[in-house]
């Protein structure tokens, strides 16, 4: 009997504290794969974030560093810079990454640290409890924006994969989804593109993954999915930014 | 023996991560300690090392956060304000149990407050500036070669005790220029960093974190904290005593400020008074035992300080009811510190309302 599906090694064999119809396992499962296919489990750095993320080294199986809220992008950098033949990804939620983090994400990205970030895109504070997050959509209704986001108060949504492409530090960026078979064949696609980019020492790479968050949304897992494909991807358009390799 | 320079307090400090094998730097400009990050601008290129400007206080503090959990020396510098906005950081640090040296040329305050030389942040430096309640030992220089001698000391106590070490010092120490012998760094025995990550490399994984919520676990990590806390009291505590032996009176200062309290006290002494001087070396772990002996043999302690009243608060707790305790002190303003003459009164005052 041949096995043609199996966990990726990168990955722990334990259940995840994830809510019902979270994707956070899902693009978990995407990254482990990209780890195992360029076989850098046993020379990868992971930094933790703050947020539903925080759990990294209870799922991968690799030596992890946990970073204050926001803070990953210098803790990567750090990391890199002193063991630059090292696989070095941290792994984002939006409020830390694109909120409280923002500043640190430019500015990496900016150097053009040899780093791959994976930046989970939910459009809340999952961990929280759903709050406004900098990636909330206008008219959105959270804990903190009971009456839906207002653009005049609160601004409009961030999007980062556009905004880090214009950097000059950044090498690839590009911003993907999971709530279809199609959309997950591609984020699996772009999410090992982004890892070849530091693999090939070729600077900075980073892939927005546009993910459900049924319990905070308040809907069933099927709907999540449905409100990516409906809401998000409209306003958080699918595609590459920048690529500055050849492959 | 070592040739004998002339150079920068700011300058020895550098100079003393180089020889103490540091070769990683995270910082931001700030003044008045913009020489070391200059310094080690030029010198680390040189020695493959990595020099980064961070974005931020905040970044540059993470950024020794992530070398330090690869085992690498590193270190980080700033001034007042900026020593604020890496609380964050530290107190990470402190609870991820990773080591690394935070340098803090200290200014006035609060706020953005002045360039002046200033004691101000005596209490946010030994009693944890950020959140959770961790310490981290803390190193007053008050001289460029202890700038130098110091700055080894921290990155050996810092590999020692897995803790982030602060060399706390001033403008005047800083910026100062004297002789300094750039001696070779001292050998010590330290223990292996089995805690680092390196890529697995197939072993056992490792963390490095701060988040505990285990059943216990965060509890009992706290009272490991806490037993390292008690070990350096036990074993790290630093301090110089001058004339203390037949001293009536103690006179208890740190950093610069012992320096010109050294100059009032020799003043007292050739006027005939019984005076000494004792100077805490460590801020943190604070030399309690040795201020209690020397305090309790003068009976009376003045402690002298550029602020209102900080470091007077641990002598209280150090030298029990039976000793009299006084201060004098002021935040510093137009560039003032006070003169040799200006302590020697103090001195006279609290010596002759001495009851013996």
């Amino acid at each position: 009997m041949q096995q043609v599906f199996k966990r990726p090694q990168s990955l722990k064999d334990v259940q995840t504290h994830f809510c019902p119809g979270c994707n956070h396992g899902t693009i978990h499962r995407l990254v482990a794969d990209a780890l195992d296919l360029f076989g850098v489990q046993q020379t990868t750095i992971g930094v933790a974030s703050v947020g539903c993320s925080v759990f990294l080294y209870g799922y991968f199986d690799v030596d992890v560093v946990e970073a204050p809220h926001g803070r990953a992008p210098a803790v990567a950098t750090g990391v890199k810079r002193a063991r630059p033949d090292r696989f070095v990804f941290t792994y984002q939620g939006d409020g830390d990454l694109a909120a409280i983090g923002t500043s640190e994400i430019i500015h990496a990205a900016n150097r053009g640290e040899d780093i791959t970030v994976i930046f989970v895109n939910n459009t809340t504070y999952g961990m929280t409890g759903g709050q406004m997050a900098p990636t909330t959509l206008v008219g959105q209704k959270t804990s903190t924006s009971p009456y839906g986001r207002n653009k005049a108060k609160d601004g409009s949504p961030i999007r980062m994969a556009e905004l880090l492409a214009q950097l000059g530090g950044v090498a690839f960026s590009a911003r993907v989804a999971v709530d279809s078979p199609k959309h997950l064949m591609d984020a699996k696609k772009q999410i090992r593109e982004a890892f070849r980019f530091q693999v090939e020492g070729k600077g900075f790479s980073f892939v927005e993954v546009l993910s459900s968050c049924p319990t905070n949304w308040g809907v069933t897992p099927l709907e999540g999915n449905a409100r990516v494909g409906a809401e998000m991807i409209p306003y958080f358009p699918l595609g590459i930014f920048k690529n500055q390799g050849n492959p | 023996m070592s040739k004998r320079l002339f150079v920068k307090g700011n300058e020895a400090a550098a100079m003393g991560a180089v020889e103490a094998g540091c070769r990683y730097y995270f910082g931001y400009p700030i003044t008045p300690q913009s020489d070391i990050p200059e310094y080690l601008s030029r010198e680390f290129p040189k020695l493959s090392g990595e020099f980064i400007q961070a974005e931020s206080e905040v970044a540059s503090i993470n950024m020794l956060l992530g070398a330090s959990a690869c085992g690498v020396r590193a270190m980080t510098s700033s001034s007042s304000p900026g020593i604020s906005l890496k609380q964050e950081g530290i107190s990470y640090m402190a609870g991820a149990e990773l080591p690394g040296v935070i340098i803090n040329i200290s200014r006035s305050g609060p706020g953005l407050g002045g360039i002046d030389a200033s004691q101000a942040d005596y209490f946010q430096s030994v009693k944890g500036g950020g959140h959770g309640g961790y310490h981290i030992p803390v190193l007053a220089p008050n001289s460029v070669q202890e700038m130098y001698d110091l700055t080894m000391h921290a990155f050996d106590l810092a590999d020692l005790y897995r803790t982030p070490v602060m060399l706390l010092g001033d403008s005047v120490v800083g910026q100062m220029k004297e002789a300094l012998v750039p001696n070779p760094r001292p050998v010590r025995d330290l223990p292996e960093k089995g805690w680092a990550v390196r890529g697995k490399g197939g072993a056992e994984q490792r963390v490095v974190k701060s988040l505990f919520l285990g059943d216990g676990e965060l509890e009992a990590h706290n009272w490991r904290l806490h037993a390292k806390y008690q070990q350096m009291k036990e074993k790290e505590c630093l301090s110089e005593e001058h004339d203390t032996a037949d001293a009536a009176l103690l006179v208890t200062a740190f950093g610069s400020l012992s320096r010109i309290a050294h100059t009032a006290v020799t003043m007292a002494r050739e006027a005939g008074l019984k005076v000494g001087l004792f100077r805490p070396i460590t801020l943190f772990p604070f030399p309690e035992r040795a201020l209690a002996e020397a305090a309790g043999r003068a009976g009376k302690v003045l402690v002298l300080e550029l602020n209102t009243g900080q470091m007077v608060e641990d002598v209280r707790l150090s030298v029990g009811a039976g000793v009299q305790v006084s201060f004098y002190g002021r935040p510093p303003g137009a560039g003032s510190l006070p003169s040799p003459e200006e302590l020697f009164e103090v001195i006279k005052k609290h010596y002759v309302q001495a009851p013996n």
